[in-house]
């Protein structure tokens, strides 16, 4: 049984996936805290704690070789040694420490005033990223769609989509602001860059690869191009074009590091590059944690939500999910049932009129 | 010497032939512009007609342009010589008045069954709620009604294909394409199907154009077998050898495999398809795959 799960091919039994899914976390976390934790692992320097007679001064961090030779000379000449702990390098702060930087970095204020607090930052860069995103699949989601089902449009389109999409979107950066200003614009317009032309050539692709039998039996049903767009080709690739979406949408948090950089500094990125040169290591892994954690959590719940979304590509739902859905949905269809209702009593659709069949 | 007028097969073929011509193939010819320029033909000089209400089915080795041919009739793929004529008027693209029906599982996956079967009747811009009364009938009629509601993918292979005939069949075609539409299946499957088809056939005023490559089948479904061969000397793509006419009565029984005019059909098609080839002269040799020593004998 365990054997068969690490297979090629092999199909883990749903508890250890559960536990693989864990351990996909606590391995590195382990590793980290063995690190941190085990004076004899690593631990390349010394943190000087009584300078004694030597030239240290109390809270320097000397590297191992230099100590050992600072008591050894102590020794031969008679005087006081320095005495401190062997410690990590400032920028790899312990688990707890960075534990204890992520609590304190939303209960403090700004070091300087005025600087945005760390959940204004965040804020911040979740509107770029969201405003970024969207311009890019309003316009990139229909081209791709089109690109994919008229091949003429796509060999007029795709050539010089495919051209600027190997420009770094970093290079964009003066020019955006050029234009732009030094706002949030010239941001937004790093994301749009650096998603949008990646996007046309995604969908462009997933579009071609939904399955020609089901366009060709449209198309022996009477579908019009317009009808093979709207009731085929859309509802066909939207499992795959949302996966696509989900993976896009990581790319984003991508740029926005760049996107950041440039213009008025501002959001999380610029948070973990000021932490950074005030050497407050345990505020810079605390804003990359959460970066991660807010793509894994966004991540998640896009997957989990993508699971009641396709009904029909035959995935299997828990009861208690699908009940926790319908009642986390229920605002947003409550007008769609209303009109469902409202329709049943309709005396005219209550009595559909017999078909001459023959 | 004039037939008895009481033969009721006879009497059948001649109903048929007084009907009019649904479907007209004039010396259809079709190539393929294959890689580096070369082109690959897969059909030359093919003509028949069919008439309204016909059963017809097109037997032929693999790779002889059966599938060419009927995709050309569906309007899917275009012929370069020739013509086809549809109650006279030229094809040219798809379009609902030749429902198709395909080897593979063609019902769309985001659609309950009977959402696919309504799918032509709403792009013939019929209202929902009479479309679905509609589709309900021809669920009916393939026996599936009570599958209405379920997704495709919780179907059997067999019950996909009866709904994409409901599908197909919902749109009122004038004329049905069937590419090895149970090929797919397995054989006990694949004789309750064509029982099936037959008995959808009785009741609805459709013409069947039906590809296959299992001869019995042919022979069993069929007014009248067209006998596809693939290229040769005399012919550069595939071409038709022969029209067969099957003189069974309809309906059709399982029974009437064993009638000598059933055999005599089957057996002139087998031998146009597969021409008896004298045994090989001598013992090839055999490629060992054991040790030495462990050889039989
Ligand atoms: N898209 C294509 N491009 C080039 N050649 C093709 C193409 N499709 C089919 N052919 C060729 O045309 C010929 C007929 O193919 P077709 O698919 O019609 O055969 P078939 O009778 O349906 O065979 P099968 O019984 O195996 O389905 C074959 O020689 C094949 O190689
Ligand atoms: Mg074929």
């Amino acid at each position: 049984m365990v054997r068969s799960a690490w297979r090629v091919g092999g199909d883990p039994p749903a508890r250890l996936s559960g536990v693989l899914w864990l351990g996909a976390f606590l391995l590195p976390l382990a590793a980290w805290c063995a690190l941190s934790y085990l004076p004899w692992l690593w631990h390349p320097q010394v943190l000087i704690a009584e300078p004694g007679d030597s030239s240290f001064s109390a809270g320097m961090r000397i590297e191992r070789a230099a100590f050992a030779a600072a008591v050894a000379e102590a020794a031969r000449q008679g005087q006081r040694p320095p005495q401190g702990g062997r410690v990590n390098p400032v920028f790899l702060p312990a688990p707890h420490e960075v534990a204890r930087a992520l609590w304190t970095g939303f209960t403090t204020p700004p070091l300087r005033r005025g600087d945005p607090w760390l959940h204004q930052s965040l804020g911040h860069s979740i509107t770029v990223i969201a405003w970024g995103f969207l311009i890019s699949a309003l316009v990139g989601v229909p081209l791709g769609v089109l690109c994919g089902s008229v091949p003429a449009l796509s060999r007029l389109v795709e050539p010089f989509v495919d051209f600027i999409r190997y420009m770094p979107a970093p290079a964009f950066g003066a020019l955006c602001v050029a234009v732009l200003g030094i706002n949030d614009a010239p941001k937004v317009a790093i994301i749009v860059v650096g998603t949008f032309f990646q996007m046309v050539l995604v969908v462009a692709n997933t579009t071609r690869q939904l399955d020609r039998g089901l366009v060709e039996a449209a198309q022996t049903l009477g579908a019009s191009d317009k009808r093979l767009l709207t009731r085929v080709i859309v509802p066909g690739i939207l499992p795959n074009l949302y996966t696509d979406m989900r993976i896009l949408l990581g790319w984003a948090w991508t740029y926005l590091i760049v996107a950041e950089l440039i213009g008025a500094s501002s959001g999380i990125s610029w948070y973990i590059n000021q932490q950074g040169k005030y050497r407050a290591y345990d505020n810079v892994f605390a804003g990359i944690i959460l970066i991660g954690l807010i793509g894994l959590v966004t991540d998640l719940v896009l997957g989990w939500i993508g699971r009641f979304l396709f009904p029909w590509s035959g995935q299997q739902v828990s009861r208690a999910s699908a009940l926790a859905f319908a009642a986390v949905t229920l605002p947003l269809r409550l007008p769609w049932l209303l009109l469902r209702l409202a329709r049943r009593y309709d005396p005219k659709a209550a009595r559909p009129q017999e078909p001459d069949h023959a | 010497m004039p037939e008895a007028p009481s033969d009721p097969v006879a009497e059948r073929f001649r109903r048929i032939a007084a009907r009019p011509v649904v479907l007209d193939v004039r010396a259809l010819g079709m190539s393929f512009r294959g890689a580096g320029g070369k082109t690959v033909q897969a059909l030359h000089d093919v003509s028949f007609q069919v008439r309204r209400r016909e059963f017809l089915t097109v037997v032929g080795a693999s790779g002889c342009g059966k599938s060419t041919l009927v995709r050309i009739l569906a309007g899917l793929a275009h012929h370069t010589a020739g013509e086809v004529l549809l109650d006279g008027r030229p094809v040219t693209g798809p379009g609902p008045d030749r429902g198709m029906v395909f080897q593979g599982y063609t019902l769309f996956p985001w659609l309950t069954v009977v959402r696919n079967v309504m799918f032509g009747l709403e792009m013939g811009d019929m209202g929902r709620d009479q479309a679905r009364s509609e589709a309900l009938l021809w669920l009916d009629l393939v026996g599936l009604a009570s599958k209405a509601e379920a997704w495709p993918h919780q179907l059997s292979g067999g019950q996909r294909q009866r709904v994409a005939i409901a599908r197909a069949l919902a749109a009122r075609p004038r004329i049905l394409l069937m590419d090895e539409p149970f090929g797919a299946l397995d054989p006990q499957t694949r004789a309750t199907l064509q029982e099936h088809l037959l008995q959808i056939w009785q009741q609805v005023d459709v013409t069947v154009v039906f590809i296959t490559h299992d001869i019995d089948e042919a022979v069993w479904l069929a007014d009248r077998v067209l006998v596809l061969q693939p290229p040769d000397q005399d012919h550069p793509g595939g071409w038709l050898a022969e029209a067969v006419e099957v003189p069974l009565p309809v309906p059709r029984t399982r029974a009437m495999h064993d009638l000598p005019a059933y055999r005599a059909v089957r057996e002139r098609i087998e031998r146009l398809i597969r021409p008896p080839r004298p045994p090989a002269a001598e013992r090839l040799p055999v490629f060992k795959m054991t040790a030495a020593g462990d050889e039989v004998l």
